[in-house]
């Protein structure tokens, strides 16, 4: 017996089920299917502003940064300005993003922008988050073309552009998203939900930012859907 | 390759770690900090209980069916294009891991931090073999270089105060200026970060651990704070899972559930720095990410667990909460527990995987106060199962010789203690030899009725009346 089989027959045994009995399957498969969804905090279920509202001050309260600016026209003045405050360097680096790709990145000509995945050697990256969920302060980005994985872990400062209309209330409406897109059986390699910036606290429970990823997570919302939706 | 455990060894541990002024002092942060934070966040959601309900019932219905998420698991992940493997033992599980490195001739492995890694042994089983495995998680980090193993289930290193980490870095990172400034725990953490940061760049195989499994799209989940699993799981052409089978999870809306209450309970966060849903290998445009994806499942004693009285154990998500609300974790640290697992739900789990024989003192180590219970996220009787232990090793010592040898002759030989011992114990020596070499009797001459309907446990050691003896001169 392999042990794939061992392992299936120890559990059928435990729990002294064949695997082929109608009723479990079924139950198993309907559940898969539905997806019946638990329970959900009331404290995301608010109108559009206030969700918003909710999204940035999880955000700061986990000392990530915030901004909003009204359109994608703005964005390259948000990020240098950004850039300067920190003394950063007037360097990022982007996927091939739709989104980031329709910004008028000419508008801050001293800013120097360069397309695709980072090998650790860029102090700073922007993404396009794909929604938000207001709940915790939290980000969802997909891997790919678009925003490289290695864009959100590598670099000392990341900048998440979020649009408005995709920050979502809960996870539940944030995973829904996901599935009705991509289905159940295609789903990008990484899902990334990102809650602040990166920190530890393994040195006496001192909280320290930037362990692995980056030390600082700054977002910036825009708000005009009519700028992100005419790319 | 199991880790060696001193869990025979309690007693002694217990009043070492009670005299080390040091443990002490960590010990106290633990005590003061978490509670607090835990209540804090769980004050600031009122639906908090109502989710602990509900990831006790996510916990116990996929239990019930994990037969077929498993299979439903296996098949969509494997149509994504993951590799699963299934490992039944620890040692299996660490062959299939040292494998997947020799195949792809791995120099450089990361890991993020893993239980089930602790569990198996699998470091030391990597070093034995000749691979050098570099764990990337700061607490994992330091207990690393000291040759330890992890206090604490979330926070490896907790029993550590700032003083001795400066020392170990000093010591082990020898390339660096003699008179650096390592006086703020941030200074260690930028050392660590940048002598970490070589390695992630540079690895071929990156092994992390797995907080979900879930079935309806064949993903392993991890959740961390630092970073590392992600940049461990991304950065090399191989990714490896590896990940025990009560991971399983039906729905991302059932992940969803157990996301809430697991970083509450651990940390006092609302939600870990980073969650992230890994499905399948780097895609054909993809610019990043692994180009193989392993995930090991692994078994080692958990279908066993399913069948008796410890199934509820297996509701765990590995939060940590029971040991950070508990007296006795708070006085003697998770060392003394003398395995990877310490504090209530390790005197819970450490039985049923190490054996009760060496594990037997660690159920006595609580006050039943019941702390643990009241905040455990998925609701685990973490009292009442101790007691089923203690019971069980109570019976266990009681006649352990009675259960051995089931023979009417014992009675007559136990009523003549001198006689009985030279009378037994030429024939345990045999049994243990015949015994340590299969591990089981599938049958023994005077004990049919016995073992026909189990296997009888070979004597593994000393017998009980040897135990006895030198306990009593000790
Ligand atoms: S037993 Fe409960 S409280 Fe303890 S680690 Fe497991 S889930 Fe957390």
């Amino acid at each position: 017996m392999s042990s794939r089989d061992l392992v299936f027959a120890s559990i059928r045994r435990a729990l002294g089920v064949t695997g082929a009995e109608e009723p479990r399957r079924k139950a198993v498969a309907d559940r898969l299917r539905d997806h019946p969804r638990g329970v959900i905090p009331k404290r995301g279920q608010l109108g559009a502003e206030e969700r918003i509202a909710l999204l940035l001050a999880k955000i700061e309260a986990v000392s990530g940064t915030t901004q909003r600016i009204a359109s994608l026209d703005d964005l390259p003045a948000a990020v240098g300005d950004y850039l300067r405050a920190h003394n950063l360097p007037l360097a990022l680096k982007r996927g091939a993003d739709p989104v980031l790709a329709a910004a008028p990145w000419e508008r801050e000509p001293a800013l120097t922008v360069t397309i695709g995945a980072t090998a650790g050697d860029d102090l700073v990256a922007i993404s396009h988050a794909d929604g938000a969920a207001a709940e915790t302060g939290t980000l969802v980005l997909l891997s790919g073309p678009d925003n490289p994985t290695t864009l959100n872990f590598l670099p000392d400062n990341h900048i998440v552009v979020v649009a408005a209309d995709t920050v979502q209330g809960d996870y539940e409406s944030v995973l829904a998203a996901l599935r009705d897109r991509f289905g159940p059986d295609g789903l990008p390699r990484a899902i990334n939900l990102v809650t602040g910036p990166s920190r530890s606290a393994d040195i006496e429970q001192t909280l320290i930012l930037g362990a692995h990823g980056p030390r600082r997570l700054h977002v910036i919302l825009v708000d005009r859907q009519a700028s992100l939706n005419g790319v | 390759m199991t880790h060696h455990t001193t869990s025979p060894r309690f007693k002694d541990n217990t009043k070492a770690a009670l005299v080390d002024p040091e443990l002490q002092k960590a010990l106290h942060f633990v005590e003061t900090n978490f509670p607090q934070r835990r209540r804090n966040v769980a004050d600031m959601l009122p639906e908090f209980d109502a989710l602990r309900d509900s990831a006790r019932d996510i916990k116990n219905h996929t239990l019930s069916f994990l037969d077929l998420y498993l299979e439903t698991f296996e098949a969509r992940a494997m149509a994504r294009g993951s590799k699963v493997h299934f490992a039944v033992t620890a040692d299996e599980a660490n062959r299939i891991v040292t494998d997947i490195c020799r195949e792809h001739g791995a120099e450089v492995i990361t890991k993020g931090k893993s239980m089930v890694g602790e569990e198996t042994g699998l470091n030391a089983f990597l070093e034995a073999n000749g691979f050098a495995p570099v764990e990337t998680d700061l607490g994992e980090y330091i207990i690393q270089i000291r040759h330890e193993l992890p206090s604490h289930i979330i926070m490896p290193a907790v029993h550590l105060r700032k003083a001795q980490i400066e020392a170990d870095f000093r010591r082990v990172h020898k390339d660096l200026p003699k008179d650096r400034n390592l006086d703020e725990p941030a200074a260690l953490l930028a050392e660590a970060r940048a002598t970490l940061r070589a390695k992630f760049l540079a690895a071929d195989v990156g092994i992390t651990g797995a907080n979900f499994l879930v079935a309806e799209t064949g993903s392993a989940v991890i959740v961390t704070n630092e970073g590392n699993g992600d940049l461990t799981a991304t950065l090399p052409k191989v990714h490896i899972v590896l990940a025990s089978i009560e991971k399983l999870v039906p729905t991302l809306d059932d992940m969803a559930q157990l996301m809430r209450v697991l970083a509450r309970s651990a940390t006092g966060q609302e939600m870990s720095v980073y969650t992230t849903v890994m499905t399948g290998p780097r895609r054909p445009d993809d610019p990043d990410g692994p180009l193989e994806h392993h995930i090991v499942i692994v078994d080692n004693g958990r279908t066993a667990m399913l069948a008796g009285k410890f199934r509820d154990m297996l509701r765990c998500i590995r939060c940590g909460a029971c040991l950070n609300h508990c007296p006795v974790y708070h006085a003697i640290g998770g060392h003394a527990y003398g395995w990877v697992y310490p504090g209530p739900m390790g005197a819970v789990l450490t039985p049923s995987l190490i054996g009760i024989d060496k594990a037997g003192h660690l159920p006595n180590a609580s006050s039943f106060c019941g702390r643990c219970e009241e905040v455990c996220p998925v609701r685990i009787p973490l009292p009442r199962l101790m007691r089923f232990w203690r019971e069980r090793e109570f019976e266990r010592r009681l006649s352990p010789t009675v259960q051995r040898t089931g023979m009417k002759l014992w009675a007559f030989f136990a009523k003549r203690p001198r006689l009985y011992r030279l009378a037994t114990w030429p024939a345990m020596q045999v049994l243990a030899w015949f015994g340590r070499k299969q591990g089981r009797f599938r049958s023994l001459p005077f004990a049919t009725g016995w073992t026909k309907h189990r296997d009888l446990p070979a004597p593994q050691g000393k017998t009980f009346q040897e135990q006895w003896r030198e306990r009593s001169r000790s």
